[in-house]
């Protein structure tokens, strides 16, 4: 019996995660405590504060930090080894707030919807009782989602710095349970949020299952929970690998449902259509960026000396999932489940990237690397998905969000300018030139076809194709069809939508015109601490 | 930075073109259009006849993909670029009423869109960076998807979709080829899109194919060759005349730019080695479309198809691989700017006028309007390869060069000239002559505006059909360079 050792905790490299962690639980206070009519203030105000000290943070530690061990990685271990705060680290995590700070300013808009949020009023309520009908009236509104969406971003920022098997876990969860109760809780079509809610927690709650059951035979396997021992173990080639593969097999199927890939998408839709477009909009960029953050450490740096055992499951989940992915966003009438199934494809593409891992003496001088490639993709995702729901958010009816797509015809004359943003991010997602899809695509094809992996960046080419169909036929539709009936209208945004999307909008721009920084910043992230 | 000024000035007028009041809207544009004209014709003379790339400037763009901003023209881009400078102040006075007309998007798009797409074709045509080509060639579609689909008759979205898809398509295609590139001159040593980084690399034959393919088939949906040409009629049938003036004289002729500068430029030997496809995809555009062209009811869908006829020729020219075809090819690229601009101008002018465009439905034009069917006979006869025209001087070129290549391959393309007659005079006589359509009203003939643009084209086609030197000069020097890419001496048929 080994003696409990009380690990230390680096209090300055944490300062992100603590601070989260902190405001997550100061919310909870406000909430039990304050009065409801300063809640919303008073939580808005606390999380945007929160999240802009951890970005700080974020910013201070990355010019601290130092290169570990000597070698080209930069970070430190922290509390005991759990937790790496490296290059990639501290990326994925200021990207992650970046885009929580424009979570949060969706999730505030009170604009939209006469005065109230896109929230249920009392989500305790049935839908359609006296009691519902009761707290629309009082103008009742919930603001626990704001420390619910910091518990989710803490999960988030936990998740991709993981570095053992049990962390990440929590990670996972920690990131997942407040989703789950967010996806319930939109103001209209409640039945519909509340189904969404019960699929994606009752799938979510089966995939976490798998990453367990591959986290304990990845344990038996190589006697560690450490990514650092589960590599050494593989190098050494201890044990039985039907062990190592199974685990692998299952902690894959964990990371590949939270990144949406197929056959794992199946939540994807009808969560994204059910959900409160804030929340879609905040969780679709988030989670892609933790999870794929997560994803690449543990194959990284655990498994990476298995490389020749997962690199071929990556080639076909990749390939399914762009085509899948696009095809099935071609069929849809719903704009919500139209991105939901892009989404799918963009998995699908930035597994292009992730896969094209080759080891450091393989890569040519100069030539960018699968990591640095994935996380600038991660970057242009990220606020062009945000940027697009946020607009979604905009266009309505008498019964709210107007999703179907035959609605939005007639847009372009309607409201120009919020059609020519909506076609600029459907642009972008695309990958037209001048715009950051492009520069996202053109990175992960070449880290994937410098790896090799020709049959994949072929396919992912033709995946393209189908995909720029989808996104030339909604703007055909806002630009070209007539109108049905009285057209869409579009609502007046507060400053907070407007902001989200103005931001949106001009980082999809520069890092299209000029991403040379960005991708440099990922570059200079460097390789994950081992 | 006299490349970038030429660049920035219609990207800044359709910026502006885009903001100013409605009322000013065209002046302004149209103003533009004019500085960049002036901007185009200062550009040729700072040009000094002779190989190589000159008015160079190069500056890094993304370092960690090693691509650059970078600038520079030849005789081929010098051409292309004066093409392009002197159709789009043609192209905005043809639409500066009809643009404005209910159930267009207004002229303040048309030219704003039509100055945005000037600047994205003569970045694509300076652009000695493969992926800044790649960029602007792809960033050209949106003002063309926004220009057809905004302007023009009932269906045109549809067109316009389908014009997208069939570019996004072939540019998609051509992005693998161009990380292709990338990943070659980055295993050579030296990430980097340059063109002249990339021509001194030694690509290995089979790699070159799979590059060659990607950017080929790019090109070849572009120019528009046989069987990916099926957006061309669609597209030209549905858009107003001035954008197809744009899309088919100036966007389409980068299909054939591209092949010159990166199929037969970086990719030598794949290109040779893929000549005998080329060349039978070129006689089968040049019969087809012509072919096709004569069974047309719509004349803007018949004066699409002949263009199909005409790229096949500019194809062909290209791939014999002689000194006589490549200069005969761009010549023929200029030609058919000025040529086709001619005849889908007056063809929209008349249109204008029947309210139809079925051939059908027209007649007896000549009587009322002696001066629009003389610049329609003009047209038709240019496009047929009349001698003193000067697509006539081009064409015997090709063909010409089509014959050392091999005498089946100059045989069939001869047949071109006999159904190229045959469409244009058919045409001319169906529309034209004969008795007028029963009840239609007369046709009004062209009006002083009208005449003033097309004269400018009549007379390029005449003066450049009598005296082309000044324009071979330019492309000489450009096709020996060239062909010594290839490995064929100056005067070398194929080996």
């Amino acid at each position: 019996m080994t003696e409990f050792v009380k690990p230390s905790i680096q209090y300055f490299e944490l300062w992100p995660l603590l601070a989260v962690f902190g405001v997550a639980c100061l919310g909870v206070v406000i909430e039990a405590f304050a009065p409801r009519a300063v809640r919303y203030t008073a939580q808005v105000t606390v999380a945007l504060l929160g999240l802009v000290g951890a970005l700080v943070g974020v910013v201070l530690v990355a010019r601290d930090v130092q290169s570990y061990d000597d070698g080209a990685a930069r970070g430190v271990f922290a509390v005991g080894g759990t937790i790496a705060v490296d290059g990639p680290s501290l990326f994925i995590w200021g990207l992650v707030l970046s885009l929580a700070i424009a979570g949060v300013l969706l999730f505030a808009e009170r604009h939209l919807d006469g005065g109230v949020s896109a929230f249920a009023g009392q989500a305790a309520t049935v839908p359609g009782t006296d009691a519902e009908t009761a707290a629309i009236a009082a103008r009742r509104e919930h603001t626990e989602v704001y420390p619910l969406m910091m518990f989710a971003v803490f999960g988030m920022m936990l998740f991709p710095a993981a570095n053992d098997l049990l962390t990440m876990f929590v990670g996972l969860e920690v990131l997942s349970l407040p989703l789950y109760l967010l996806s319930g809780l939109a103001r209209r079509r409640r039945l519909l949020s509340q189904e969404s809610a019960l699929k994606y927690f009752l799938l979510g709650a089966f995939s976490s299952g798998f990453f367990l059951y591959g986290a304990a035979l990845l344990y038996g396997y190589a006697g560690s929970m450490d990514f650092a021992a589960i590599n050494e173990a593989v190098r050494n080639d201890v044990g039985s690998s039907s062990l190592l593969l199974i685990g692998t097999g299952l902690l894959s199927v964990g990371l590949l449902f939270k990144v949406g890939a197929v056959p794992f998408q199946a939540w994807t839709p009808d969560v994204y259509q059910g959900a409160p477009t804030p929340v879609v909009a905040f969780m679709a960029a988030g989670t892609k960026v933790a999870a794929f953050g997560a994803l690449m450490r543990l194959f990284y740096v655990a498994l990476g000396a298995d490389r020749w055992s997962w690199q071929p499951m990556l080639w076909i989940i990749a390939i399914l999932s762009m085509f899948v992915g696009a095809a099935l966003a071609i069929t849809q009438s719903d704009i919500k489940r139209l991105l939901a199934y892009s989404s799918v494809a963009h998995t699908g593409f930035i597994l292009t990237g992730v896969l094209g891992v080759q080891a450091s003496d393989q890569l040519a001088v100069g030539e960018i690397t699968s990591l640095q490639a994935v996380l600038f993709y991660l970057t242009t995702y990220g606020f062009a998905t945000i940027g697009a729901f946020a607009v979604v958010s905009l266009v309505r009816d008498s019964g709210g969000e107007t999703t179907a797509i035959e609605r939005w015809a007639g847009l372009g004359k309607e409201s120009p300018v919020v059609a020519a943003v909506f076609a600029f991010f459907l642009l972008a997602m695309a990958g037209i030139p001048l715009t950051s899809g492009f520069v996202g695509k053109l990175a992960v094809f070449s880290a994937a076809l410098a790896a090799g992996a020709w049959p994949v960046v072929v396919a992912a080419v033709l995946a393209s194709i189908v995909a720029a169909f989808l996104y030339v036929r909604v703007i055909k539709v806002m630009y070209f069809d007539e109108p049905v009936g009285a057209g869409p209208s579009v609502a007046y945004p507060s400053v907070l939508t407007a902001t989200t999307i103005a931001v949106g909008a001009a980082l999809t721009l520069v890092l299209g015109v000029i991403p040379g920084p960005v991708l440099d910043l990922a570059g200079v992230a460097g390789e994950f601490i081992r | 930075m006299m490349l970038t000024i030429l660049i920035l000035l219609p990207l800044v007028g359709a910026v502006v073109t885009a903001f100013v009041p409605g009322a000013l809207a065209r002046l302004v544009g149209l103003g533009f259009a004019a500085a960049t004209l002036l901007a185009g014709v200062v550009t040729a003379t700072r040009y000094s006849v002779g190989g190589g790339m000159q008015l160079t400037e190069t500056h890094v763009w993304i370092e960690s993909l090693g691509v650059h901003y970078a600038l520079g023209v030849d005789g081929l881009g010098l051409l292309m670029v004066l093409l392009t400078v002197v159709l789009v102040p043609i192209v905005l006075l043809a639409g500066w009423k009809e643009s404005d007309e209910p159930g267009n998007s207004g002229a303040k798009a048309f030219f704003a869109w039509t100055l945005a797409l000037e600047a994205m074709s003569l970045a694509v045509f300076t652009a000695t960076d493969v992926l800044l080509f790649y960029v602007v060639f792809e960033a050209t579609l949106i003002p063309a998807y926004f220009l057809i689909g905004g302007f023009g008759r009932a269906g045109r979205g549809r067109a316009a979709t389908k014009f997208l898809i069939y570019q996004l398509a072939g540019g998609l295609i051509m992005l693998a080829s161009v990380i292709g590139l990338y990943v070659v001159s980055a295993d050579a040593g030296n990430p980097s899109f340059l063109i002249s980084d990339l021509a001194a690399i030694d690509i290995d034959p089979i790699t070159q194919r799979w590059l060659f393919a990607g950017f080929f088939i790019a090109f070849a949906i572009k120019a528009p060759m046989f069987p990916v040409h099926t957006w061309l009629a669609d597209t030209t049938e549905k858009a107003t005349t001035g954008t197809s003036v744009l899309l088919v004289c100036i966007l389409d002729k980068i299909g054939t730019f591209g092949m010159l500068r990166f199929c037969l430029g970086l990719l030598p030997d794949a290109s040779q080695w893929a000549t005998p496809v080329v060349v039978v995809l070129a006689l089968v555009s040049i019969i087809y479309g012509a072919l096709v062209a004569i069974g047309q009811d719509d004349v803007l869908r018949l004066i699409g198809l002949t263009s199909l006829s005409h790229f096949g020729f500019i194809v062909l020219g290209i791939f014999v691989f002689s000194s006589t075809g490549s200069a005969g090819a761009i010549l023929y690229m200029v030609n058919h700017g000025i040529a086709t601009a001619l005849m889908f101008l007056v063809a929209g002018f008349l249109i204008r006028r029947t309210g139809t465009a079925s051939i059908r439905e027209m007649g007896g034009v000549e009587k009322a309007a002696p001066v629009l069917a003389g610049f329609f006979l003009v047209g038709g006869l240019a496009a047929a390869g009349l001698p003193g025209l000067s697509p006539f001087v081009s064409e015997m070129m090709v063909i010409i060069a089509a014959f050392d290549h091999h005498w089946l391959v100059g045989s069939v393309a001869v047949l071109a000239i006999v159904l190229a007659a045959f469409y244009a005079l058919w045409m001319y006589q169906r529309t034209m002559t004969g008795p007028g359509r029963e009840g239609a009203a007369v046709v009004p003939d062209l009006d002083r505006r009208e005449v003033g643009i097309l004269a400018p084209l009549l007379l390029a086609l005449v003066l450049f059909g009598f005296y082309p030197m000044p324009l071979l000069d330019v492309i000489n020097p450009f096709v020996q360079d060239s062909l010594a890419s290839v490995g064929i001496g100056q005067e070398g048929g194929p080996q």
